[in-house]
């Protein structure tokens, strides 16, 4: 052949992924599709996104406040062997969201960082300019399990570590990464005094309860808390999480499965409680936000509360208005996992929730089932500024955010 | 249409596969049972790097013929090449989802002479 004929291609330098990818390049088709999209001038707001905290525990149990646990888990850490981090319950083994190597960057980020800057940072900072986001709001991700933990005081002392972990760490090396803290949710006097300690620290946007725990929302003993967030004005968000070992699943055999209930079932436990029990109408100006449990469960409990709610009134006799009225005007939703494959079951659940003013965008990078600020951008049943609304307008109004548009494309 | 040289026949082990720039495009050539596929380096689901995934044989899970099941196994026959960005799953010879026919990967023409493999774009 004439070697005029044909030009010689040029091999890609990644030519399969793997743990110890960076970022960007594993991104680079979002970076390039955000640029298409002309995302350069669209605020955009990550409202969840995670760290594995994990791997600097041994930096976040120096922060532990009481001396002797701190020197407990100083020790375990340095000594113990074929253990997993101090503290921590969980599933231990049955994280299998990398479907045997098939998704890596759910498995592990062991990408090459630059000294002088703390990985975390780092790791954000390329996930933000990759996906086109001004601000990232993060969270832990073994911790989300903290709330079952079988000593409310773990929850507490580990909980407090991370949150001066994170402000001191991470949040102050940069800005446009935002928290909402943990609140040790099963301990509540405890709780109330993590939001007065860290609640108008720099970089704190709000205040978080992990799910999967097996505490009342509408519990009396919350009562102060939820008075004190509302007075402060910043959102209260419930971060759903998985839990095999609840009975309900106790049938279910793949992960699949257990996942796609398990962080949907939490939320929907805990909202037919925040509602029932008339939290909105007693703290009206309480913005609660409901993280990590895609959309689809949202229209299926406004219906399935509703036609049960007139039936039985008496059980709810805070309400005023129907159940679905308080879940679409008193509470925000994050889209991740937001379910796509229906087009128009989706059309119908952005209406349902009133996506223009309650939805807020979220990535959950880095997680298998992350979503691109591009599943927004292209729907076709949505109005531009409903769109920039959800990708980062509802946040920058909820959170009080500043909509300088500091990423660089 | 232009023709890129993308390697030679034996740079490619069998199974595996090699992702290459042509011009604007990036394809990824795959050798599975003796012939080459080429596909858009472009995932049917959000456009991720589709082709810089890692290859599996499909899993099936064989039912006895009292319809019970005792264990997953390989398809030897059937390659896939897996998305890394969230798991999504082609077929690397007809380039379909194995869940869903209507998603596929965007082919690439290819022509092998001489011992050379190359794209037509």
């Amino acid at each position: 052949m004439n070697d005029k004929m044909f030009e010689k291609a040029n091999e890609l330098s990644v030519q399969q992924v793997d743990v110890y990818t960076d970022t960007r390049d594993l991104l680079a088709h979002a970076r390039v599709n955000a640029r298409r999209r002309g995302f350069q001038d669209w605020f955009i707001c990550d409202v969840d996104a995670h760290h594995v905290e994990t791997v600097h525990w041994h930096e976040i149990i120096e922060y532990i406040e009481d001396p002797v646990i701190r020197e407990q888990a100083l020790m375990y850490q340095k000594e113990r062997i074929g253990a997993p981090p101090y503290g921590l319950n969980g599933d231990l083994g049955l994280r299998y969201q990398d479907v045997g190597g098939r998704i890596p960057h759910q498995s592990g980020q062991r990408e090459k960082t630059e000294p002088g800057v703390h990985r975390d940072v780092t790791l954000t900072r390329r996930a933000m300019e990759s996906l086109g986001v001004d601000v990232m709001v993060v969270f832990p991700t073994p911790m989300l399990f903290l709330g079952l933990h079988p000593q409310p005081e773990m929850e507490v002392w580990l909980g407090r570590a991370y949150n001066r972990w994170l402000i001191e760490r991470i949040l102050s090396a940069d800005d446009r990464i935002k928290t909402m803290i943990y609140l040790p949710f099963n301990s509540p006097d405890e709780a109330v005094r993590m939001v007065e300690e860290f609640g108008d620290a720099p970089g704190v946007i709000g205040f978080c309860i992990t799910s999967t725990r097996h505490k009342a929302v509408h519990h009396n003993d919350y009562m102060k808390l939820y008075a004190m967030i509302e007075e402060r004005g910043k959102p209260l968000s419930f971060h759903a999480g998985y839990h095999w070992q609840d009975p309900s699943l106790a049938t279910v055999n793949r992960f699949l499965g257990m996942h796609a209930l398990g962080f949907a079932w939490c939320n929907i436990v805990h909202m037919t409680n925040w509602v029932l029990n008339g939290i909105p109408e007693r703290f009206p100006k309480l913005k609660s936000i409901w993280i990590e449990s895609g959309l689809a469960w949202v229209p299926f409990l406004m219906q399935r509360l509703d036609d049960q709610y007139l039936m039985r009134s008496s059980e709810a006799p805070h309400l005023k208005r129907l159940p679905s009225e308080y879940m679409r005007e008193h509470c925000w939703y994050t889209t991740q996992p937001m379910e796509t494959h229906n087009k128009k079951a989706l059309a119908n659940t952005l209406e349902m929730i009133n996506a223009e003013t309650q939805l807020l965008y979220a990535s959950d990078w880095p997680h298998f089932d992350f979503d691109l600020p591009q599943e927004i951008s292209d729907l076709p049943f949505l109005s531009e500024q409903a769109k920039r609304n959800i990708l980062g307008l509802n946040a920058a109004r909820i959170f009080g955010l500043d909509t300088t548009l500091r990423k660089s494309l | 249409m232009a023709e890129y040289l993308v390697c030679g026949v034996d740079d490619i082990p069998e199974p595996g596969h090699r992702v290459v720039q042509c011009g604007e495009a990036e394809i990824g050539v795959f050798r599975f049972g003796g012939e080459f596929h080429a596909w858009h380096n472009s995932c049917a689901h959000r456009q991720g790097p589709v082709c810089q995934g890692r290859l599996y044989h499909r899993v099936v899970e064989p039912l006895a013929n009292d319809g019970t099941v005792r264990m997953l196994a390989h398809d030897p026959e059937r390659l896939h090449i897996v998305c890394p960005w969230h798991g999504y799953e082609f077929d690397v010879v007809t380039g379909q989802s194995p869940g869903d026919g209507s998603l596929k990967l965007r082919r690439v023409e290819l022509r092998v002479q001489d011992g050379e493999i190359y794209a037509v774009l």
